[in-house]
């Protein structure tokens, strides 16, 4: 994994208080003091933003470089943890460092609401579909927030951790028949 | 939402309250007798919200919602393209040249397709719920079953994302293993993909080609695996079994009989005047709207962008074989069928080395916590047994974290995102897959072209609606 | 030599039935999986046109046996069920495979939980997804049915 090897500039920092960003990170962490940038424990480059500036940080990102837009989902961090309950996850990659980023936006509330990135990334608009069908996350400013997998008249958002899967028990005809 | 379904019948009508068990009965009776369902059975099954709306009545943001907001346009606010004669056509989500149950709305304007507008989900499978019930082991059983021309990819996923989570190596000898399946899945995945093409538009005898060249790659799966699709054979720490004996006679009539189809496949299409005119210069898309898109893959390269997963980020030890990277100009259909039919070939190269380099070994990894005994054991040590019985009862534990893996699969980025609170369910599975990205890129292809290009323009994205709803 | 004529004595509906088995004109219903394995059953190497199948009609009114090959979710549920209507009579129903006929291993919100909840089903094909020669038998127990009298509902 390319993207997931520690550049050489990390290696020799000897300040701990120093943010250990890569170069191509650099203008992000600069204009963006307060968010987290950090390693997952498999090496991947994770972004802690709050949702109030996600789109200019997203807007940043995409000019420093992450021209293309990956992927938008969501975890349910139901019970695990103190703090908001939702992760609003956002992926990008960048072409010309060969570097992804993944950015977590934590949301929270009954009737939780981030701001999409449409304007940005024109490819977030089903994915923030899904996310508000599946989650029921409000994506403020989204063109055509609808439901698309499920139909309208649906009940409920089904990937949060508190509904169930929605099994039917299976019932076995003949259940007396020693097998 | 709600603001959005104030379309007439709503506004006068008032909600009917959930059919009694009479009214169900009832139902059932006109059904069964072919009655014509009462209007409110009809108001609510629609699912107004998530179709097109008609010009009179949508605006200008409703216009922009449905194709993103990079193509908008002025044209769509112009007064006379409101005043236009259009007609709103819906196509699926049962239709033939729609690849499964892909539902497109078309606004037309004589022949000329104004609007587009999918709409999906008719295939939700709810694999990503699923997922969270089931083991890490049994993660794979859930996955190949979402794009399902390309199962292996799926498994090899799902299980390196695992991997990750776990920080396990592999033998050299799976991850070989791993490369031969999943690109010769790669190959039957592009077959399907050209006999469809092929049908589409209107050269049937494609699709019986096409097929044909791929029941040889389905009887080496069947043969490898047990099954003919839906294998669950690339899993967390390895492959289920090692390969057949005489697996390699078997690869050898693959690398025979693929390139012979192929060429037949050059002679009908490639030069075909019917085939070029109805390919060359359709469903445009730039490499600037593939990125804001997230478009990648076959699509992302016929635009000329050079960016393959397996060179750019390698796994799986795909980086020691030796291939090379199709690329097109002008990213229409013609330049994605060149480039996924060079794919081909450039897949059955690195079979054929992956042929001449496998490597001896371990089909699996050595790592106790994750690899069962081997049978043998089993009948000898009651260890042995409590442990396999573990394994597959309750499962490994995965260290807690979150991983994201992108491989390239044959449409293009095939990515899991596992979240594990080091239990042995993982807590969330995510998939991002291409498909997904590449339907909503379709009023981008099809705006302003003919309707007849519309069923080119679907066949050359080779969605698999598997993929796109999960 | 011509043939000295001849007559032959049956019941109307033995020979209606025998016609009715010999065409059954598939409406093409494929959703998932299953319906790759029926594009291949189809084409050249297993080759449906033996028994009169290899049409698969894309409208449903030129139909007369609908073959569920797949999952069936809760929003295509009711579009099932339109496309069955649309069939004319008499018409049949295979169910293809793990999903369709039981919900097969994904047994969650989304799913329909065995079409046979929607639609009647003559016949139902295991396996996830069932190989061509599965769906093959499949198609000759519902002729030998036809042909019998014993699926036919008019």
């Amino acid at each position: 994994m390319t993207d997931q090897m520690p550049t050489p500039d990390e290696e020799t920092a000897p300040e701990p208080a120093a943010p250990p960003v890569a170069p191509h990170l650099a203008p992000l962490a600069e204009a963006f003091p307060e968010a987290k940038f950090e390693q997952s424990a498999a090496g991947q480059q994770v972004a802690r933003v709050e949702s109030g500036r996600l789109v200019e940080f997203v807007q940043a990102a995409r000019d420093a470089g992450f021209e293309m837009f990956i992927d938008l989902t969501a975890v349910d961090h139901y019970r695990q943890r103190s703090g908001p309950r939702y992760d609003v996850v956002v992926g990008l990659l960048s072409l010309k460092h060969n570097q992804r980023l993944r950015i977590l936006v934590p949301v929270d509330g009954d009737v939780p609401s981030a701001p999409s990135i449409t304007d940005v990334y024109p490819g977030a608009n089903f994915y923030e579909r899904e996310v508000y069908d599946l989650f029921g996350i409000d994506f403020t400013g989204h063109p055509d927030l609808t439901r698309i997998m499920l139909p309208d008249d649906w009940d409920g958002h089904p990937l949060r951790k508190d509904t169930p899967v929605g099994a039917v028990p299976i019932q076995f005809r003949d259940t007396n028949k020693v097998l | 939402m709600t603001d959005e379904v104030t379309t007439e019948e709503e506004a006068t009508e008032a909600p009917h309250p959930a059919p009694s068990e009479t009214e169900r009965r009832q139902l059932h009776d006109m059904w069964a007798s072919g009655t014509e369902e009462p209007a409110w059975v009809v108001a609510s099954t629609a699912e107004g919200a998530q179709l097109m709306l008609p010009r009179d009545q949508a605006t200008g943001e409703d216009v922009a919602g449905e194709g993103g907001t990079l193509v908008v346009d002025d044209r769509l606010f112009e007064d006379e393209a409101a005043e236009a004669e259009t007609t709103i056509l819906n196509m699926g989500p049962q239709h033939p040249s729609t690849h499964g149950v892909l539902r497109l709305q078309l606004e037309l304007e004589g022949e000329v397709i104004r609007r587009v507008k999918p709409v999906i989900g008719y295939l939700h499978t709810g694999m990503e719920k699923t997922g969270e019930t089931l083991t890490f082991l049994q993660g794979p059983t859930n996955v190949t079953r979402m794009d399902y021309l390309a199962p292996f990819h799926n498994e090899l996923c799902f299980s390196l994302a695992t991997e990750a989570l776990l920080g396990i190596e592999l033998p050299p000898r799976a991850e070989a293993i791993r490369v031969l399946m999943t690109e010769l899945n790669r190959v039957s995945s592009h077959l399907t993909w050209v006999a469809t093409q092929g049908m589409d538009l209107g050269a049937v005898s494609m699709m019986i080609y096409g097929i044909r060249e791929r029941e040889l790659l389905l009887a080496f799966f069947e043969k490898t695996t047990g099954l003919r699709m839906n294998h669950n054979y690339i899993r967390p720490g390895g492959v289920a079994a090692d390969l057949p004996d005489g697996w390699e006679e078997d690869v050898v009539g693959i690398l025979e009989g693929i390139p012979k189809g192929l060429s037949d496949y050059h002679d009908l299409l490639t030069n075909n005047p019917i085939f070029l005119g109805r390919t060359q210069g359709v469903g445009v898309i730039t490499s600037e709207e593939c990125f804001a898109y997230g478009i990648t893959g076959p699509p992302l390269r016929a635009t000329g962008v050079d960016w393959d997963l397996r060179k750019t980020q390698p796994y799986s030890g795909i980086e020691q074989y030796e291939f090379d990277v199709p690329l097109g100009e002008n990213g229409d259909v013609y330049d994605r069928y060149t480039v996924r039919m060079e794919e081909m070939v450039q897949s059955l190269r690195i079979v054929s080395q992956v042929l001449e380099t496998m490597p001896d070994g371990d089909y699996r990894t050595t790592d106790l916590k994750v690899t069962p005994p081997p049978r043998k054991r089993i009948d000898e040590s009651m260890e042995a047994l409590i442990h396999h019985f573990k394994i597959f009862t309750e499962g490994f534990k995965v260290p807690a974290g979150e991983h994201y893996q992108a491989i390239e699969g044959p449409r293009g980025e095939l990515g899991h995102y596992l979240v594990s609170v080091g239990e042995a369910k993982p807590w969330r599975l995510h998939c991002r897959t291409p498909s997904f990205a590449a339907i909503q890129s379709l009023p981008i292809m099809m705006g302003d072209q003919l309707i007849a290009d519309s069923i080119a323009v679907i066949a050359s994205i080779d969605p698999v609606l598997g993929d796109v709803d999960r | 030599m011509a043939e000295p004529p001849g007559f032959l004595t049956a019941t109307i509906n033995s020979i209606a039935n025998w016609s009715r088995y010999n065409s059954s004109w598939g409406a093409t219903f494929g959703l998932a999986c299953c319906a790759i394995e029926m594009m291949h059953t189809g084409a050249a190497h297993n080759d449906l046109a033996r028994f009169g199948m290899e049409v698969f009609r894309a409208s449903p009114r030129q139909a007369d046996l609908m073959i569920v090959a797949g999952r069936v979710s809760q929003k295509m549920a009711p579009v099932l069920r339109q496309v069955y209507d649309q069939m004319p009579e008499p018409k049949w129903v295979i169910s293809m495979g793990a999903c369709a006929s039981s919900g097969g291993m994904f047994n969650n919100y989304a799913l329909v939980q065995g079409v046979d909840q929607v639609v009647p089903v003559d016949v139902y094909v295991p396996g996830c997804p069932p190989g061509p020669q599965s769906l093959m038998h499949a198609i000759l127990t519902l002729h030998e049915g036809i042909k019998s009298g014993e699926f036919v509902r008019v």
